[in-house]
């Protein structure tokens, strides 16, 4: 195809847009792949579970089986220590959900037939409230939970306490 | 060009079943900003949470689906006839009508009566009634034979002008229409063979993530559907309205023509959240999605350049002095830049969604309706309506009842829709959900309510920019025309920039650009589809948003 149909100008700003969304686009998922911020990829080694539950695998690790209905996450109250790295899995038990943390960059569908995974550290403390983020019925605007993430004495305390 | 009565009638017609609809969906509209910033309490107006998400699903349905394809519809006709100077097949255009509105009442129907309110996008296994879904898909079938009639009607020009290239309008009305059929094939495939079967318990079983993936193939190009109308009017007709040219014709049909190879192969950037999904391809999705933005940036280069012309021409001198000399005050030019305005903000936010991992902090927040409410619901929507008016001019003779009207609502809708957008946006990047009745949300904070009530304002503007529109349409429509002639003229904007014979044939050439399309939707699609069924499950489950128990066991 030759290029002469379009004028001088009007190739400027065929190039001009061309070379900005590619920078736009190499800054995104570089600076992605730096700060390790990525989007959920496919999960195949975790199948659809039914009981939802926070799991210790290690001083400061810990698994997340989030399971989402109609109208509550499960658990629906987590209690970690600052510092904590948390995988979550999540899934759902009827409708479609989604699971949105407050001032992370965590943003996951919750799918019935299918699974969803996050890393995340909590580094400071604080509460950390989780909503439902997708349509799923009349009870959608009270599906709420919430992460608290206390500093490590508050947090032995805490544990000392509830058991 | 002559448009016979029966054309200009059905036109009429097209344009009346999707203001009267658009005039219901903002109603709604209105009731919902308010009600989510809680100034208003359910219970005064028959309008509790079962119908906020009933009414929720009326505003999707009827602004984005009903008003827009009629309304695209009905304009591309005159488009057609008016620029090829020949005849559409009548049998047809009566055809696609009837199935088109026969669509409509059934899913409408559906919705009113509560069966069916599960929002726009229909996710299973929340379940609606089957004639929702089938009514979706007459709507869409109807539409079809539109599509039929106009490539009919072109080939056959085709036929008697050897040679000819194809009029710069009529490149836009095939990218639409091959837009609209390439998007349309993935929602075809979601609502007959899954979703139809289903809901009347022919199969107990349903996968919620295929459905989705093949919902966003349809939903995500069904915006420049929207959009494409639009740029049609921005083109071709705004410049002449601004008293100059369009400044590239052979822009103009580059910029259509790499619409047609962009527009569908993006779905998946509304599903950087899902699962079952590799981030791989996530990522060439996003990277697709960014070369859509392109034909954009052209397009602002292209139009910017076309309202400099024009305001040189009005006697514009310096850098920035031809801003002041375009018509500010002329009611078609304010119905076309108030819009083109609006689109600004639209295209960056749009930027800042299809941005990969970005995404994650607006995915299904208030951010999102922010975004899009720029864009369909102002880029779009606000020049349709100016095109009705354009249109009850020429095809009917009736000028505006009032002009003056309609220059302050185009301007007063701009106003209301920045800062709806801005209170929207705020609070979605604070990480409130879209799509919630919010009024009601136990886990709203004192500063995240001051931003809804700014939405609640902004939505309210909008809303009497709207009224002021309706009750000017509706005097305009029961006027006595002024002339009344069979001739109808759209005043297609000439180039300043011609193309003068060195256009590159393949430019004119519409199959092989939407076989080249379909070859990278194959390519983009083939692997998210491997990882949906090797990730996925179908799950034995139907449920009503009334009830968290399931229907099927």
């Amino acid at each position: 195809m030759k290029w002469d149909f379009i004028d001088e100008y009007e190739a400027w700003a065929f190039k001009l847009s061309l070379g900005l969304i590619v920078v736009f686009f190499v800054a995104v998922v570089g600076l992605a792949a730096l700060k390790g911020i990525d989007v959920p990829t496919c999960v195949t080694e975790f199948k659809p579970f039914e009981k939802g539950e926070l799991v210790q695998l290690g001083p400061k690790e810990y698994q997340l089986k989030l399971l989402a209905r109609m109208w509550s996450f499960e658990p629906r109250e987590i209690v970690i220590p600052a510092g904590a790295k948390v995988t979550v899995y999540t899934t759902s038990l009827d409708v479609q959900h989604g699971f949105e943390i407050e001032g992370k960059a965590v943003n996951l569908m919750t799918i019935p037939g299918a699974v969803n995974k996050a890393e995340i550290v909590f580094k400071r403390p604080g509460e950390y409230r989780i909503v439902c983020n997708e349509f799923c019925g009349i009870g959608h605007q009270t599906m709420y939970g919430i992460i608290k993430v206390l500093p490590e004495e508050e947090y032995e305390k805490w544990r000392e306490g509830s058991r | 060009m002559r448009i016979e009565r029966y054309l200009r009638n059905v036109t009429f017609w097209h344009m009346m079943v999707g203001i009267l609809s658009l005039s219901v969906g903002v109603t709604y509209g209105l009731l919902q900003v308010l009600a989510r910033a809680g100034v208003y309490k359910y219970g005064g107006f028959v309008y509790d949470t079962k119908a906020y998400y009933q009414g929720l699903t009326l505003h999707g349905v009827l602004n984005a689906i009903v008003f827009t394809t009629f309304f695209i519809v009905g304009f591309l006709y005159i488009v057609t006839e008016v620029s090829l100077k020949k005849k559409l097949n009548r049998g047809l255009v009566y055809l696609s009508f009837f199935t088109m509105l026969i669509g409509t009442l059934l899913a409408a129907w559906a919705i009113l009566t509560n069966n069916a309110t599960v929002l726009y996008t229909f996710y299973p296994p929340l379940k609606a009634h089957p004639l929702f879904y089938i009514g979706a898909t007459l709507l869409i079938v109807g539409s079809w034979i539109a599509i039929l009639n106009t490539v009919i009607t072109h080939l056959k020009w085709r036929k008697e002008n050897p040679g000819r290239l194809t009029p710069p309008p009529m490149v836009a009305v095939h990218a639409v229409y091959a837009v609209w059929f390439l998007a349309t094939i993935g929602v075809a495939v979601e609502v007959l063979f899954f979703l139809i079967p289903w809901s009347l318990g022919l199969v107990k079983s349903i996968n919620p993530e295929l459905a989705r993936t093949l919902f966003w193939w349809f939903g995500h190009p069904l915006v420049y559907f929207w959009l494409l109308p639009a740029y049609l009017a921005w083109y071709f007709i705004m410049p002449r309205v601004a008293g100059g040219k369009l400044y590239s014709e052979p822009m103009a049909r580059l910029v259509f023509i790499m619409f047609i190879l962009f527009s569908v192969p993006v779905g998946t950037h509304h599903q950087f959240s899902d699962p079952g999904i590799s981030n791989t391809w996530k990522a060439v999705q996003a990277f697709l999605t960014f070369m859509v933005a392109v034909p954009s940036l052209l397009t602002a280069f292209n139009l910017a350049a076309s309202l400099e012309y024009a305001g040189r021409v009005r006697g514009g001198n310096g850098l920035f002095g031809w801003i002041k000399t375009l018509p500010w005050g002329d009611y078609r030019f304010a119905g076309f830049i108030a819009p083109m305005i609006a689109f600004i903000f639209g295209g960056i936010s749009g930027i800042v969604n299809a941005s990969y991992n970005v995404n994650q902090v607006v995915h299904n927040t208030s951010w999102i309706p922010g975004h899009f409410h720029l864009t369909v619901g102002t880029a779009s929507a606000m020049t349709f309506l100016t095109l009705s008016y354009i249109l009850l001019e020429k095809l009917f003779g009736k000028k505006p009842w009032s002009k003056g009207i309609a220059t302050l609502h185009s301007y007063l809708w701009l106003a209301g829709v920045l800062i709806f957008s801005w209170g929207m946006m705020q609070v979605g990047r604070a990480g409130i959900p879209r799509r919630t009745h919010l009024g009601l949300s136990p886990y709203i904070g004192a500063e995240e309510k001051v931003f809804m009530i700014v939405s609640a304002v902004g939505g309210t503007v909008m809303f009497i920019a709207f009224l002021l529109f309706f009750v000017n349409f509706f005097i305009t429509v029961f006027k006595r025309p002024e002339v009344d002639s069979e001739e109808v003229d759209l005043e297609f904007a000439e180039a300043y920039h011609k193309e003068d014979g060195n256009l590159p044939k393949v430019l004119d050439n519409f199959k092989f650009w939407i076989a080249l399309a379909v070859i990278l939707i194959i390519v983009s699609y083939a692997p998210v589809f491997f990882d949906v069924f090797r990730a996925t499950y179908g799950v034995p489950g139907a449920y009503s948003p009334f009830s968290p128990s399931n229907l099927i066991r």
